[in-house]
């Protein structure tokens, strides 16, 4: 199955409406415990990092057999430096990001950490890339 | 733990009524920056926050929390509070600071990790 979710730029109340209804969709085709929580939690970070840090894009979902994968696409700016990017503590969330908690600098350490494949792909003026895949079984 | 036994002990008070207090807290946890709990977050933690925005009841949800905690009687907004309600969170008020909390808790046996 494919399923797509636009994610808007600074929509900080509606951040995370789409991981919820990723996480329900998987949890009625019986995905749960530890790989549920942690399709959950690089969901909610990457879909975060659209409305922190993108100009939008749009988050999708594939499921097959063996396999889920979240793929986010956005339409900018891009990523300058992404071995920067991918430093834990390291954020350039804005001052409203970091009022309501984000900008810790985990959001990409988190999804690689909790992804059993992590790619990410960046131009700087283009956009940037990121798809998770998480093994199921 | 429950949430029922859990709520003597730190003097709070439930926000959500109809929440499900039989639920067993398994470890606990205190933090303000969401990301950082998301890479902490655990299956029926205790977690003490003075964050109150929507993004608090996501991150909790997506951890499968047990509830979050707030201390010194915050008041978490009514938009957070009709999203925890709606999905079934337990949200508690403490008049005790975070320290004092976490304190009581790692006393009573809640550990760090479940």
């Amino acid at each position: 199955m494919h399923e797509e979710y636009p994610v808007e730029k600074s929509d900080y109340t509606r951040a995370g409406e789409a991981s919820a209804s990723i996480k329900r969709i998987l949890k009625q085709l019986g995905i749960s415990g530890s790989v549920l929580r942690r399709i959950g939690v690089a969901c909610y970070e990457v879909e975060l990092n659209l409305v922190i840090h993108s100009d939008g894009g749009v988050l999708s979902l594939d499921v097959d057999s063996d396999a889920v994968t979240l793929t986010s696409a956005d339409r900018g700016p891009g990523i300058p430096d992404i071995q920067m990017a991918m430093r834990e503590g390291y954020s350039t969330a804005s001052e409203e990001a970091r009022s309501l908690g984000f900008g810790a600098g985990m959001g990409l350490p988190n999804m690689k950490r909790n992804a059993d494949d992590f790619f990410i792909e960046s131009e700087p003026g283009k956009g940037t890339t990121i798809r998770m895949s998480f093994r199921l079984g | 733990m429950t949430i029922a036994e859990l709520i003597p002990l730190i003097e709070a008070e439930n926000l959500i009524p109809d929440a499900d207090l039989t639920k067993e807290v398994s470890c606990g946890y205190t933090c303000d920056l969401l990301s950082w709990v998301m890479a902490h977050g655990d299956e029926g933690m205790a977690w003490v926050t003075v964050q109150t925005n929507m993004n608090v009841i996501a991150v909790a949800l997506l951890s499968d929390m047990a509830c979050v905690i707030l201390p010194e009687s915050i008041q978490m907004e009514k938009e957070s509070l009709d999203k925890a309600a709606a999905e079934g969170l337990c949200v508690l008020k403490s008049p005790l600071t975070g320290y004092e909390i976490c304190g009581r808790l790692h006393a009573a046996g809640i550990p760090e990790h479940a």
